[in-house]
């Protein structure tokens, strides 16, 4: 019996599905998330539709830090972009929300731009404080700036529409999550086993190896930045429409700490960890409800609500830190490992 | 104001000591943050969270069991050293060696815990916090202060002329400068350099917690006031991440700056330089001079 996974060409190594089991499962994923609104509950389609607005934020914020090594405090100031430039576009100058979407991913990127050109001198622990500065101009801009962004009133959307059909529901708005969601990832994994993504990860390793290697540090240190904040953008625009409205408010600097939170859960710079720790994260506050349900306070809950969501996800970026610096995408890898030499386990 | 007898320099001698007044507390909380820096290569982000403990701390003793207020403020200094102490030996003791994103984020989520932990212990209402000095103001030449505002303006600079001498003269202080320099050498010459980690995690923390008082003192008691711990960064940039004069002297021009930024611009565009200034402040100096005023500048060799 063949035991093991061979690979004995470099093409197997980049291949997007690694093994034919892949492709079945791949398939059966495809047949669940379309069958799913059919059986899902307006609850449940609501929590999914978060879920995978999340990963496309977190599919950005683990490509700069996970992958790249630019550690960026600043992923909310990105996201608030992105849902400003659609919603100021689609309320105010009745722009349709498929235009706005690009352009809201194009409108973060640029301010990408804005941060990662004069970032190009700084590194790890400067960085950090940079892109945090700038989440915190960004919020106040925006709670200050009446005339374009009507601060703290803020903005309500109306819903989407394409050929005749409103998004207007939990069930509806998934298949447009879905489509997003769906693009960035295979983008992603497709960003990840190219030259590009080769060239990212060896800016993290080892910057000084990567420049001399002849990987030109500059242009990929954009690039991750442009992309990364393009993805926050798009995350944010599918967030103001879903909510059908958007508030400086809903962009504070715990957002931020959410989408680390997710990236380090997950998986640093691996595709699945974006996805397995957006998931993840965004369920904390469900799970958090559903324990309130059981023990019966709901009342009470919703004033500590806030506090133990922030608790919940402070103590799980220091448990994983200390105890599964691989996160999620790491244990996954494990499990996998154990099955395909078994019952070999050496 | 009342009188007329207020002058153009009378408003700007008031901005500028009113904004060292506060610029004192940057000084002190950006004193914690370097304190830890120097030994142990971490910069930490919990800083500000640490400090709001201590503050409540202080606030349970004086207010709620009305303890006179020093004995109090040596209560709440003692015990944010030891949660200084608890957080290097559980948290980052285990961290040692590994890559500086993590232990950045560490930081980050223990500030988020210690923030929601006092947010559901205590609430999240404005307390007023009983100001340990007579708030009368204090005529000084042309201008009017705040007693409040000398005496932070003192403490700091007290805090800083013992942490000179303490560094220069006594046997801990000299250990710890030899840990910051080279661990390894340092623990080859007999320095117990996870003792000096514990130390100055335990002296930052009650160096943030006498700060965190005198904050109380001209804003509220709330789970949010550490996010001064932010605030210090354009201070802690400024002067230089590795420099405790950097550090005083950033955190007085960063309050002197805010304040006349705040005290003239804001008539011209309507309000929110005074927050924004700060930010500004950094993004400036990283550009210009990212090892701040008084820093060591960031060699790599290959």
């Amino acid at each position: 019996m063949r035991s093991g996974d061979f690979r004995e060409r470099y093409e197997d190594d980049l291949a997007l599905l690694q093994s034919p089991a892949a492709r079945v499962w791949l398939g059966l994923l495809v047949v669940g998330l379309v069958a799913f609104p059919l059986v899902a509950s307006k609850y449940l389609a609501y929590v999914v539709n978060v879920a995978g607005i999340a990963v496309v934020g977190a599919l950005g914020l683990n490509l700069l830090t996970g992958s790249t090594g630019q550690i960026s405090l600043g992923h909310s100031a990105f996201l608030a972009i992105g849902g400003y430039t659609s919603a100021i576009l689609v309320a105010d100058h009745g722009i349709p929300f498929w235009l706005t979407l690009p352009l809201a991913g194009l409108a973060a990127g640029l301010a990408g731009l804005l941060i990662g050109i004069p970032s190009l001198r700084l590194r790890g622990l400067y960085l950090v404080i940079t892109t945090m500065a700038f989440a915190f101009v960004v919020e106040h801009v925006l709670g200050r700036w009446e005339a374009l962004t009507h601060a703290d009133r803020g903005i309500a959307l109306p819903p989407p529409v394409l050929g005749g059909i409103r998004f207007d529901t939990d069930h509806r708005y998934y298949w447009i999550v879905l489509v997003v969601t769906a693009a960035g990832v295979l983008y992603a994994r497709n960003l990840a086993r190219t030259r590009v993504g080769r060239a990212l990860v060896a800016i993290r390793d080892r910057d000084v190896a990567a420049e001399v290697g002849g990987v030109d540090i500059r242009r990929y240190k954009v690039l991750a930045f442009f992309v990364s904040s393009s993805y926050a953008g798009v995350a944010g625009c599918l967030y103001a429409n879903y909510l059908a409205y958007i508030n400086p408010e809903h962009f504070g600097f715990a957002l931020s700490i959410e989408y680390i939170a997710m990236i380090i859960v997950g998986g640093l710079g691996s595709v699945l960890g974006s996805v397995l720790g957006a998931l993840f994260i965004s369920l904390v506050p469900e799970a958090l409800r559903l324990l309130g349900g059981a023990l019966g306070g709901q009342s009470v809950l919703s004033v500590w609500l806030a506090d133990l969501r922030a608790l919940a996800y402070g103590l799980v970026i220091i448990g994983f830190l200390l105890f599964e610096p691989e996160g999620l995408a790491g244990r996954w890898r494990t499990i996998q490992g154990y099955w395909r030499t078994y019952p070999y386990t050496y | 104001m009342t009188g007329p007898a207020v002058t153009e320099l009378g408003i700007f001698v008031q901005l500028v000591v009113s904004g060292l007044a506060v610029g004192a507390i940057y000084a002190l909380v950006a004193l914690g943050f370097v304190l830890i820096f120097k030994a142990t290569g971490v910069l930490n982000f919990a800083q500000g969270d640490l400090m709001m403990v201590g503050v409540y701390v202080c606030y349970l003793l004086v207010v709620t069991l009305g303890i006179p207020f020093l004995p109090a403020l040596g209560a709440a200094l003692a015990a944010a050293a030891a949660l200084g102490c608890l957080v290097n030996v559980t948290l980052l003791r285990p961290m040692v060696g590994q890559p500086i994103f993590s232990v950045v984020m560490l930081t980050i989520g223990l500030s988020s815990v210690l923030r929601s932990l006092v947010g559901l212990a205590a609430g999240h209402q404005e307390r007023r916090f009983p100001s340990p000095v007579a708030d009368a103001p204090v005529a000084l030449g042309p201008a009017v202060i705040s007693r409040l505002g000398l005496w932070t303006l003192g403490a700091a600079l007290l805090c800083l002329a013992g942490f000179l001498l303490f560094f220069r003269y006594t046997r801990v202080g000299l250990g710890m400068r030899a840990t910051a320099q080279d661990q390894d050498a340092a623990a080859l010459m007999g320095i117990g350099v996870g003792r000096v980690f514990a130390l100055s995690w335990a002296v930052s923390a009650a160096v943030a917690t006498v700060a965190g008082v005198f904050l109380a003192g001209i804003t509220f008691v709330h789970p949010d006031m550490g996010f001064v711990g932010i605030r210090v960064f354009p201070a802690l940039i400024l002067g230089g991440i590795d420099s405790v004069a950097g550090a005083i002297v950033g955190g007085l021009l960063v309050g002197v700056i805010e304040n006349l930024a705040g005290g003239y611009l804001d008539r011209l565009v309507g309000g929110g330089v005074k927050e924004l200034t700060a930010f500004t402040v950094i993004l400036a100096v990283l550009m210009l001079r990212p090892y701040g005023l008084f820093g060591t500048r960031d060699v790599e060799r290959v």
